[in-house]
């Protein structure tokens, strides 16, 4: 029988895998993949609390809402990403380290 | 026997996602994290489907795979050095990093097990959530809604003109 | 007993099922003698040279953020169309300016020639 935690151990991990990318990878877009992962273990989190939490609609809304800025997100972030690889010939998160030139 | 195909479908959807997104964090090869990402998200969909969020299933498939997916293959694509795919460096030690990230997640599993979730079953299952979430879009949530359309335009053109900024450089 | 998913999952099990079948048949069928010529990739004859992975335009870039951006609106379009008839006038004009705002952004990049693809012109024509 599948309850809300079975979910909920599948969100934590997958929040963890993302964590773990954040943190070790230096290429700024898999970092932004890792913050792809954690994004959708917080939805998966919402969705499986409405559904058993009795929330109704609630959760579904904000997982959507969450869908969409992710989209906004990953727009804006990949743009900058691109600007930093034009002006620096590196996305190396640890090498881009200077405020002004 | 209705219950364990339930199981059996969560079961499948849940390794296809915990597997794919391993591979996406620990592989070297960032096309094959990009590509493997796609599964992650398909299985994280399936997942929605056996939650009752069926339209926010499709709007996972629909924006994550159609829309952010192509975009990181955009972006791996115009940044990767071509004989450079492989990454190798990492900011943390992989070590120090996997005993944070594994205590991290025995503590969360610690709090979800100690906790009593209090589970409300639901009589009848509604057939499809898209029309209850047009309705929940006009009605209650009309704010957020309008103000979504605010955002993707500040998305749109601080988007366009730091990747234009970029093309003239190049 | 079946819901609309359930009918999904058949056809996604039946599509696994048809195009493994195909790929396993034509394996144990096929006869495997490969040499060089054969293993190298067909381009009109010609001989394949660099890497198939090469940087191209930023320009692909931009549109390809610009789809995504109307891509979004159009998931919100669908609950909407749903319940269009039910409200009326009411929905209608909140989607028009939520359709409007996001007509403001298509118009700066029509504005600022992000859509139009210059080709280079040989000069001396």
């Amino acid at each position: 029988m599948i309850t809300l935690h079975h979910f909920l151990f599948v969100s934590i991990i997958l929040f963890g895998l993302g964590v773990y990318a954040v943190l070790t990878r230096r290429n700024a877009v898999m970092v932004l993949m890792g913050i792809e992962l954690i994004l959708n273990a917080a939805n998966l989190n919402f969705v499986a609390f409405s559904r058993y939490g009795g929330l109704k609609l609630d959760g579904q809304m904000f997982a959507l809402f969450v869908i969409i800025l992710a989209a906004a997100e990953a727009a804006v972030a990949l743009a900058i990403i691109l600007n930093i690889y034009q002006r620096f010939n590196t996305i190396n998160v640890d090498d881009v380290d200077t405020l002004k030139e | 026997m209705f219950l364990q195909l339930f199981d059996i479908i969560f079961y499948f959807f849940a390794t296809v996602t915990l597997i794919s997104a391993g591979i996406v964090v620990f592989s070297k090869n960032i096309v094959r994290s990009a590509f493997s990402l796609v599964f992650t998200f398909f299985g994280i969909a399936g997942l929605y489907v056996l939650l009752n969020a069926d339209f926010v299933a499709v709007a996972q498939l629909f924006v994550y795979v159609g829309g952010i997916l192509v975009l990181l293959l955009f972006a791996v694509m115009l940044t990767q050095k071509i004989s450079n795919l492989q990454m190798k460096i990492t900011t943390l030690h992989p070590i120090i990093a996997i005993i944070l990230v594994a205590s991290l997640i025995g503590v969360l599993c610690g709090i979800v097990r100690m906790n009593d979730w209090r589970i409300i079953t639901i009589s009848e299952i509604p057939q499809s959530t898209a029309q209850s979430i047009g309705k929940a879009l006009i009605t209650t949530h009309i704010l957020p809604f309008e103000i979504i359309s605010v955002i993707l335009l500040v998305a749109i053109i601080g988007a366009a003109m730091l990747a234009r900024k970029s093309e003239k450089k190049s | 007993m079946l819901t609309d998913f359930g009918r999904i999952l058949i056809f996604f099990i039946v599509g696994i099922i048809f195009t493994a079948g195909g790929l396993i048949t034509s394996w144990l069928l096929r006869p495997k003698r490969p040499y060089p010529a054969k293993l190298s990739s067909y381009e009109c004859g010609e001989e394949a040279t660099g890497d198939s992975r090469i940087q191209f335009n930023i320009r692909f870039y931009i549109i390809a953020l610009i789809f995504v951006v109307f891509e979004v609106e159009v998931v919100l379009l669908f609950p909407w169309a749903l319940v269009f008839k039910e409200f009326g006038m009411f929905a209608f004009i909140e989607m028009l300016i939520f359709l409007f705002i996001l007509i403001v952004g298509y118009m700066y990049v029509w504005k600022k020639k992000d859509l139009e693809w210059d080709v280079p012109q040989p000069k001396n024509w």
